[in-house]
């Protein structure tokens, strides 16, 4: 393929939006035509559905879309992970299959690696898949599964070896979630809400030809899938509201966005909120209370310095330079923030820190960041992981002594489940 | 450049860094630390005329490099990590600035060659009693004679006042407005008594005066003068501090990595290797406060007074953190004088109230904060 330059590329989006955007059609239809033209995700393969653009030129394609209101793939959720992971790793047959539900979002994914028994440690999945008259039969529980409820198809990590060592006895497959044996029930957590599910698994099969990448090779490719999880972070996060225009595809968009964002609306809560600290005081009348003052300036000052740090990691990779400290420390800043803006809510609030819902004068906005914050160092990797991560690979101290790495799996001691 | 060092700024830091490690490893900081002066004078001499450390933030046309307040905030972060015992603070960082700040471009003119070059030492004398730097503390008051002013009464807590040869000194005008006024040190009206100071790097007097002929430096806004120099002040100690902090931190790093107990290394144990993590977040939250802090008042930032602030009281926290980690990481060795963990401890300390404590400036950042939250 020939180099493209970027004004090449934006008149070329142009023309197809000229020609085809118009927001009274409905959202599968143009979607249908995205995937045909490429222009919905034109990182893709020529052959699969996309234009072979490279990953850094998508934001001037977003960009242009923008300028026209113009709708884009479905972008939001696990669905992403699953199509880097398929085009990746995936045999013809099932990106053939899946490639185009997930774009035109009209089939939904969930990732099915962590489960009751391995959190920090994934590796340590004990959900197995034997293989039986020709088909995998999956039996297991799996847990923190965003989306379960209403996804149709999960990315599966399950053993399939237990002579091999941890790493080595695990595969990766698709499972369809649609059979009853797949049951989901939703895990509510301690702040009221339903985030996430477990999944109960009993004899579900998986086709021979649903295995991804080769038999074995479970964990590495669960590396790539993470390590696209946290490549996209920031955008499969985003707090996603859309737009207000009128038109159909904009109400339909509207829907979809408030269906994969609806077990999110306390995720900014989790952060603590710092946003709202002196807005809070002034409205409680505390702003002139000196030990509250105290309190609220030690928060910003972690809350900004934690951000500044951020600022510093990303001008050092933008120019090139090699990555420092600065950048490895950002999740475990964010959890002392949200631990320090819940202490000083908490002041704030004074005996109404006891209320909560309605009672709360803030709407119910603080009743919900004290009860919230302690998610923000666990999800996503534990501040004890973290600590050993930054201790290890940054400051090259000595690695954990480890002894479940040079045995077969089934004599690695592992807790009990169900 | 709030976020990064452009390359000119990142090869001035190694260039002096690896000057300071040939000049002032801990063998000369102990020496130093012990005289009356308190600093090499032949070091001074070679600092200033061989790599103009003195002239940084001096406008050129007061024989000066014209450099930003990020620029000498590099100079003053290094010379923290190496605890350089030197006038640097105290001549270049506070009574250069106070005349950069409140004086008329003739006395501008005047003063701060000699200060660029490094001939002249000037000391900062603010304090009186407990009260600290905050302007409203400051009482003296400067008594008018025709043109000229007198000056009396004590001044403490002044860095570096045994040896200045030129006093800035912070007084009350007639009209009850802030003034800087400018002292000969050897005028006969002054008297000088060195106080002991906990960290023997950064040594400390009274300055008493009685009828002291005083030069008013004549800005027209004086009280922002002074305040904008505290400004300048504390960010370079913020960034001295995390200097010093991140010195401590790879110090204590690296005996923990040699140290052996239960036949194994302290480092592999996780307690250690968690409390080494916190370590470096402490220290790189506080350098990025520090960073920014500089760069905003090189940008004229609105909100500069509060982020300054910000970062004092940051490196405050951070400063004294690293240095009670990094002695119980020594173990028992780290409370001896031998080692050497304690000439930082004991920086930290003095520095954690000096320029104003974290309490003091958390409340200074609150009140200039703006729409920053």
């Amino acid at each position: 393929m020939t180099e493209i330059t970027e004004n090449e590329l934006r008149s070329q989006v142009r023309e197809y939006l000229e020609a085809n955007w118009d927001p009274n059609r409905g959202l599968a239809e143009w979607r249908e035509m995205l995937a045909e033209s490429g222009w919905g995700m034109p990182h893709w393969p020529k052959d699969w559905l996309g234009r072979g653009l490279p990953l850094g030129m998508t934001a001037i394609v977003d960009e242009e879309f923008n300028k026209f209101g113009a709708v884009g793939a479905a972008k939001m959720g696990i669905r992403v992970l699953a199509a880097a992971t398929i085009l990746e790793h995936g045999t013809d047959l099932q990106k053939e299959k899946y490639l185009k539900g997930i774009m035109t979002g009209t089939e939904t994914w969930c990732q099915l690696f962590s489960e009751p028994g391995s959190g920090s440690d994934l590796a340590g999945a004990a959900t197995r898949a034997d293989f039986k008259d020709g088909k995998w039969v999956i039996n297991g529980q799996k847990v923190w599964t965003t989306s379960a409820h209403h996804a149709d198809y999960a990315l599966l990590l399950a053993r399939t070896d237990w002579d091999a060592v941890k790493h080595k006895g695990l595969s990766y497959f698709i499972l369809d979630m649609h059979q009853p044996a797949v049951q989901v029930h939703q895990l509510k957590q301690m702040n009221g809400h339903a985030s996430f599910n477990q999944v109960f698994i009993t004899d579900a099969v998986v086709e021979a030809s649903m295995q991804v990448g080769e038999l074995g090779e479970g964990w590495k490719i669960a590396t790539t899938t993470l390590m696209h999880e946290r490549r996209g972070a920031d955008s499969a996060r985003r707090y996603e509201s859309g737009t207000d225009r009128p038109e159909r595809i904009y109400e339909e968009e509207r829907q979809e966005i408030a269906t994969v964002m609806a077990p999110y609306t306390w995720y900014p809560q989790r952060t603590g909120r710092v946003d709202l600290l002196v807005e809070r005081a002034k409205a409680m009348g505390v702003w002139d209370d000196p030990d509250i003052r105290q309190d609220i300036a030690k928060t910003l000052t972690i809350a900004k310095s934690a951000e500044w740090t951020a600022r510093r990691a990303r001008a050092a990779s933008q120019a090139g330079k090699p990555q420092g400290p600065e950048g490895s420390i950002g999740k475990l800043a964010a959890s002392i923030v949200a631990r320090s803006a819940n202490l000083t809510h908490t002041k704030i609030a004074g005996p109404n820190a006891m209320l909560t819902g309605d009672e709360d004068e803030a709407g119910g906005v603080v009743a919900e960041i004290l009860v919230s914050t302690p998610a923000i160092s666990i999800a996503g990797g534990t501040d004890e992981i973290q600590r050993n991560i930054i201790s290890e690979r940054i400051l090259k101290m000595p690695k954990e002594n480890r002894t479940d790495t040079d045995r077969p799996f089934r004599d690695v001691p592992r807790n009990q489940v169900g | 450049m709030k976020f990064s060092f452009s390359e000119e700024q990142d090869e001035f830091r190694t260039a002096l860094r690896r000057f300071l490690q040939a000049k002032s490893p801990t063998t000369e900081v102990r020496k130093q630390m012990q005289t009356d002066q308190g600093y090499d004078p032949g070091l001074w001499q070679q600092m200033c005329e061989e790599l103009a450390l003195a002239s940084l933030h001096i406008p050129e046309e007061c024989g000066g490099a014209g450099f930003g307040i990020a620029d000498l905030a590099i100079a003053c972060e290094e010379m923290g990590r190496a605890l350089l015992c030197s006038p640097y603070f105290g001549s270049v960082v506070l009574a250069a600035t106070a005349i950069r700040e409140a004086g008329s471009d003739d006395q501008k003119r005047h003063f701060l060659p000699g200060f660029a070059s490094g001939e002249t030492i000037g000391a900062l004398c603010a304090v009186e009693g407990r009260g600290g730097w905050a302007a409203d503390s400051i009482s003296m008051s400067a008594e008018k004679s025709g043109d000229a002013y007198q000056l009396t009464g004590t001044k403490s807590h002044v860095v570096d006042g045994m040896i200045a040869s030129l006093l800035v000194v912070v007084a009350r005008k007639p009209d009850g407005a802030l003034g800087m006024f400018i002292v000969d040190a050897s005028d006969n009206t002054v008297s000088r008594k060195s106080q002991n100071s906990m960290d023997p790097t950064r040594k400390l007097s009274t300055v008493s005066f009685a009828k002291t002929p005083a030069v008013l430096l004549a800005a027209d806004n004086s009280n922002e003068a002074y305040e904008r120099t505290l400004d300048i002040a504390l960010a370079c100690l913020a960034s001295e501090m995390v200097g010093g902090a991140e010195r401590l931190r790879e110090d204590a790093l690296e005996y923990v990595s040699m140290r052996m107990q239960f036949g194994r290394s302290i480092a592999s144990f996780q307690v250690t290797k968690h409390k080494a993590a916190d370590m470096l977040l402490d220290v790189e939250l506080a350098k990025s406060a520090a960073y920014y802090a500089a760069a905003a008042i090189d940008d004229g930032d609105t909100d500069a007074r509060g982020v300054v602030a910000l970062a004092k009281a940051g490196a405050s926290d951070a400063y004294i953190q690293t240095a009670v980690h990094a002695v119980q990481m020594h173990g028992g060795i780290g409370f001896t004088y031998d080692n050497d963990t304690h000439l930082w401890f004991k920086r930290a300390k003095a520095s954690e109230v000096f320029l104003g404590d974290a309490n003091q400036n958390r409340e200074r950042m609150l009140q200039n904060w703006g729409d920053n939250s």
